[in-house]
């Protein structure tokens, strides 16, 4: 049997889009998480602040996550189950407790949102003890009440690294410090004063992570600040961010991934993979945003995928391919649908001033966007989807690239 | 609890076995639970004698074994007529004849071994001379026929020699599928133990260990990195252990279709290079470097080293700039200062040596244990080997063959990343014969923890199904 819509991933997104394809009309939507439960990485975090722009409430993560999943109800939730391979036709196939299992669908949405990077591809020397963990690992453990760790030292400094602080001494841990390796920490500076203030741990700029110490257990770290080295002891080290799509289904045949830029799938602007029956969305796309960001890129590829299962989405081919010079990245990578506004997204990879500027294949500006960005700045631009057969592709740069 | 031939082992950690040492005299006490101990373990207890193995680590493999880079060589490259190149090659074969038997893949993947400029090129004939000498015949291959053979090689290879039989093994599971068969059949396995010191008397060595003492007849010293220390309970000692550190990078899954063989580099007389292969388990591994270093117990991951194999492994394989990398590890080959193994009955001491095996001792591990026991008995006596052993067998762990995850009725998946389901994880921590000691021990038992996202997701639960089984998973206490 062939359902309507299968969604790979029960997060924000996979949720979100789920309400969406139900409230459209859509009967039979499945949900495979591979987890116990729905609900996504909310279900860690302790900390409030979430459900302000779907639900317009100020939850902790445990509520937004079944809040998600009660909006979504009426759909199928298969949990304890992996996708194991996306196929051309509609084909998933599923590890489920009853065994393999091959599913059919009309569409598929790609959800499976994201990981943070871990210790290795940090290149982080030393010894390789037990207690380098990433947040995700750290938060669930004290979820649980299971931190076996007391004395964390935390690296990095985007929110979730703030996340892990609370988190910590949500916990009784007494965090030893926050280390951000470059000059600047990676939120507002405020919030550092004010995490540093209101949990009482040390935050460190410009200063790196050398070294690991400890055979079995972590037993200290050696830091480095401007040309010094220190040891600063500590059981436990918390490696934060750097988010990275969980995108290995896009690793296989039916979809492929943008490996220069987003390392998540490439998409068109209809949220749209290279087989045209898979959709993605959510962080998948291209690491980590807030969850309510991530709930509107799951309802608006909902709203793609209802509009493609009653005939209605362009066709996928021509396209116009969308790059960028000096940008981190951009997406959607492809632009149907000639004459339709479209919008661009994308990240810078460093600090940087200047019109955004779109230009089409003869570098004619076809859509600006002024302003500046302050640190790691999310980015976006709309234009008209030129014609194909006028212009090959499109390439979002900025129109002076000084810092 | 469960039977195995002349005692009852409960699954419980060592801690509780000692009853099993009380009393007894063993014809051989092993030390190092190492692959070649492992080997050596299982070889002694099938030739029907009593055996302890003493392994200092709270598991097997805590030291050098734990970190290699998995092949199972053809010993072509070995200097002919040497110790190692008959053992290598013993090894390869008998490996090939019992791992069926012992539930242990085999990849038969072949080598590539590239020429990347005019030097190595020369040197191609050479390395074939000497492995036809070494009895394992080498195909040439042409650039283009190289390039059709392995497409995603960067653009200065110039030609290669291709090894047919060199193969990829799961470097864990296959010593410990020595071990459990060895237990299984009456050995005795005593991890957390080490040896303090040992006197000789009346034809009995007594060995002393932190917590108690164990007598045998024989002391086999497989000691690896500690070989020369343990060496000097005996005599002093012939060889000394010079640490050499091999740093590896193991690529993302996805990495796994770039290479459709083990891509060797032309070798210097030092180390065989920085090889890349595919894993049993579906991911590429690249490595080792060469450090000496002092240090015999701790390997260490510098930086600036892993940025500069990666640097070398974008020379090889260009695109592996494209691939995420999931792990790093660093581990230590026992070389000394001799180019051979250092093999050795000492037959008024009671006492064999088996040290300085360097990186090929997975593959020579099976060849050096029948080696071993062909010395016992030319020197202690005649062995009697048992009519019908038992053959435990170990949980497959590879993607190329059927993983317990896919099948129906499983119990939930614990770790997304690498398919280990909860019973699996059960299962290594209440294994009836060697259960796991160590939290490295049960990833290398399972796989937890040890795929793409490195414990982000399956953390807390491993945590919570091997706390109060493994040492310091306790949560803490805080008085915060």
């Amino acid at each position: 049997m062939t359902h309507d819509v299968i969604i790979i991933g029960g997060g924000p997104a996979g949720l979100t889009a789920a309400r969406t394809l139900l409230r459209g009309g859509v009967r039979d939507v499945v949900v495979i998480e591979r987890n116990p439960e729905c609900g996504g990485l909310p279900r860690f975090c302790q900390h409030p602040g979430w459900g302000m722009l779907d639900f317009h409430r100020v939850w902790r993560g445990p509520r937004y996550a079944r809040a998600l999943v009660h909006a979504a109800r009426g759909a199928t939730f298969l949990t304890d189950c992996a996708v194991t391979a996306i196929e051309p036709g509609g084909i998933v196939q599923v590890n489920t407790p009853h065994g393999a299992q091959t599913m059919r669908a009309r569409a598929i949405l790609l959800a499976t949102g994201i990981r943070e990077t871990p210790r290795a591809p940090r290149l982080i020397g030393g010894m390789r003890p037990f207690g380098v963990l990433n947040t995700g690992a750290f938060q669930e453990l004290a979820r649980f009440g299971r931190l076996p760790f007391r004395t964390p030292v935390v690296i990095g400094s985007e929110l979730v690294a703030f996340s892990a602080l609370a988190t910590a001494r949500h916990a009784g841990a007494r965090p030893v410090a926050l280390l951000e390796e470059h000059a600047h920490l990676s939120v507002p500076s405020v919030v550092g004063h004010a995490a540093s203030w209101r949990y009482r741990v040390p935050v460190r700029t410009a200063t790196r992570l050398v070294e690991i110490l400890g055979r079995d257990r972590v037993e200290g770290v050696m830091v480095e600040h401007r040309g010094r080295q220190a040891l600063l002891p500590c059981d436990s080290v918390v490696l934060t961010g750097c988010f990275r799509p969980e995108a290995t289904l896009a690793d296989g045949n039916a979809v492929r991934r943008d490996l220069d830029g987003t390392r998540g799938p490439i998409i068109d602007n209809f949220y749209r993979c290279d087989d045209p029956q898979v959709f993605a969305a959510g962080n998948v796309l291209r690491g980590v945003e807030h969850s309510g960001y991530v709930a509107r890129e799951g309802r608006d590829a909902a709203r793609a995928i209802l509009r493609a299962l009653s005939g209605d989405l362009p066709a996928p081919t021509p396209y116009v391919s969308v790059r960028t010079t000096g940008l981190g990245y951009v997406y959607p990578q492809r632009l149907t649908g000639v004459g339709q506004t479209a919008r661009l997204f994308a990240r810078d990879s460093s600090v940087a001033r200047g019109d955004l500027v779109a230009r089409d294949a003869s570098r004619r500006v076809i859509a600006r966007r002024s302003g500046h960005t302050l640190l790691w700045p999310r980015l976006d631009i709309t234009l008209t989807v030129p014609d194909p057969l006028d212009a090959s592709h499109v390439s979002l740069e900025r129109e002076t690239a000084e810092p | 609890m469960i039977c195995y031939r002349d005692h009852t082992v409960t699954s419980t950690a060592e801690n509780g076995q000692w009853y099993l040492v009380l009393g007894r005299n063993f014809d051989v006490a092993i030390v190092g639970a190492g692959v070649v101990g492992a080997a050596v373990f299982r070889e002694a207890v099938l030739s029907g004698l009593s055996a302890v193995l003493i392994e200092r680590g709270p598991d097997i493999l805590e030291g050098a074994s734990k970190a290699n880079s998995a092949i199972l060589h053809t010993g072509f490259d070995c200097k002919p007529a040497t110790l190692e190149h008959t053992l290598v090659q013993q090894g390869h074969a008998r490996y090939c004849s019992v791992h069926q038997r012992l539930g242990l893949p085999l990849l038969r993947v072949g080598a590539t071994l590239v020429a990347w400029n005019n030097d190595d090129l020369a040197s191609l004939d050479t390395i074939a001379r000497t492995a036809s000498r070494n009895g394992v015949p080498l195909t040439r291959l042409d650039r283009a026929a190289l390039v059709a053979r392995e497409p995603n090689l960067g653009p200065s290879a110039l030609g290669a020699l291709v090894v047919e039989n060199e193969s990829v093994i799961d470097p864990w599971s296959a010593p410990l599928a020595y071990v459990s068969q060895a237990v299984a059949n009456g050995g005795v396995l005593l991890r957390s133990t080490a040896v303090t010191d040992a006197r000789f008397a009346d034809g009995s060595w007594t060995i002393g260990t932190n917590p108690s003492t164990i007598r045998a007849r024989v002391v086999i010293n497989c000691a690896g990195l500690q070989g020369d220390l343990v060496e000097a309970i005996a005599r002093p000692s012939p060889f000394t252990i010079r640490p050499r550190k091999g740093q590896f990078i193991v690529y993302d899954k996805s990495a796994h279709g770039l290479v459709s063989s083990i891509i060797l580099p032309v070798p210097t007389p030092v180390t065989k290079g920085v090889v890349i292969t595919r894993t049993a388990f579906g991911n590429l591994l690249l490595g080792p470097t060469a450090e000496p270093q002092d240090d015999r117990d701790n390997a260490t991951l510098t930086q600036g080293e892993l940025q500069a194999l990666i640097r070398a492994g974008e020379k090889i394989l260009p695109d592996l700039a494209h691939h995420d990398i999931t792990a790093a590890y660093a581990g230590l080959r026992p070389a000394t200062e001799h180019a051979d193994y250092q093999i050795e009955a000492l037959a008024a001491r009671h006492w064999i040596t088996v040290g300085g095996i360097r990186s090929t001792g997975l593959t020579a591990a099976l060849g050096i244990s029948a080696h071993v026991m062909a010395l016992y008995e030319d020197t202690f006596g005649p062995l009697r080997p048992l009519p019908d052993p038992l053959w435990p067998t170990v949980p497959n762990l590879t993607q190329a063959l059927p993983r317990s995850a896919s099948r129906p009725g499983r119990s939930p998946i614990v770790c997304h990343c690498e398919a280990v389901t909860q019973s699996d994880i059960a299962a290594a921590l209440d294994d009836p014969l060697v259960p796991a000691g160590s939290i490295g021990g049960l990833r290398r038992r399972t796989r937890c923890m040890m795929g793409r996202c490195q414990g982000f997701y399956c953390t807390r639960r491993v945590v919570e199904l091997a706390c109060g089984r493994l040492p310091g998973l306790e949560a803490a206490s805080h008085d915060a």
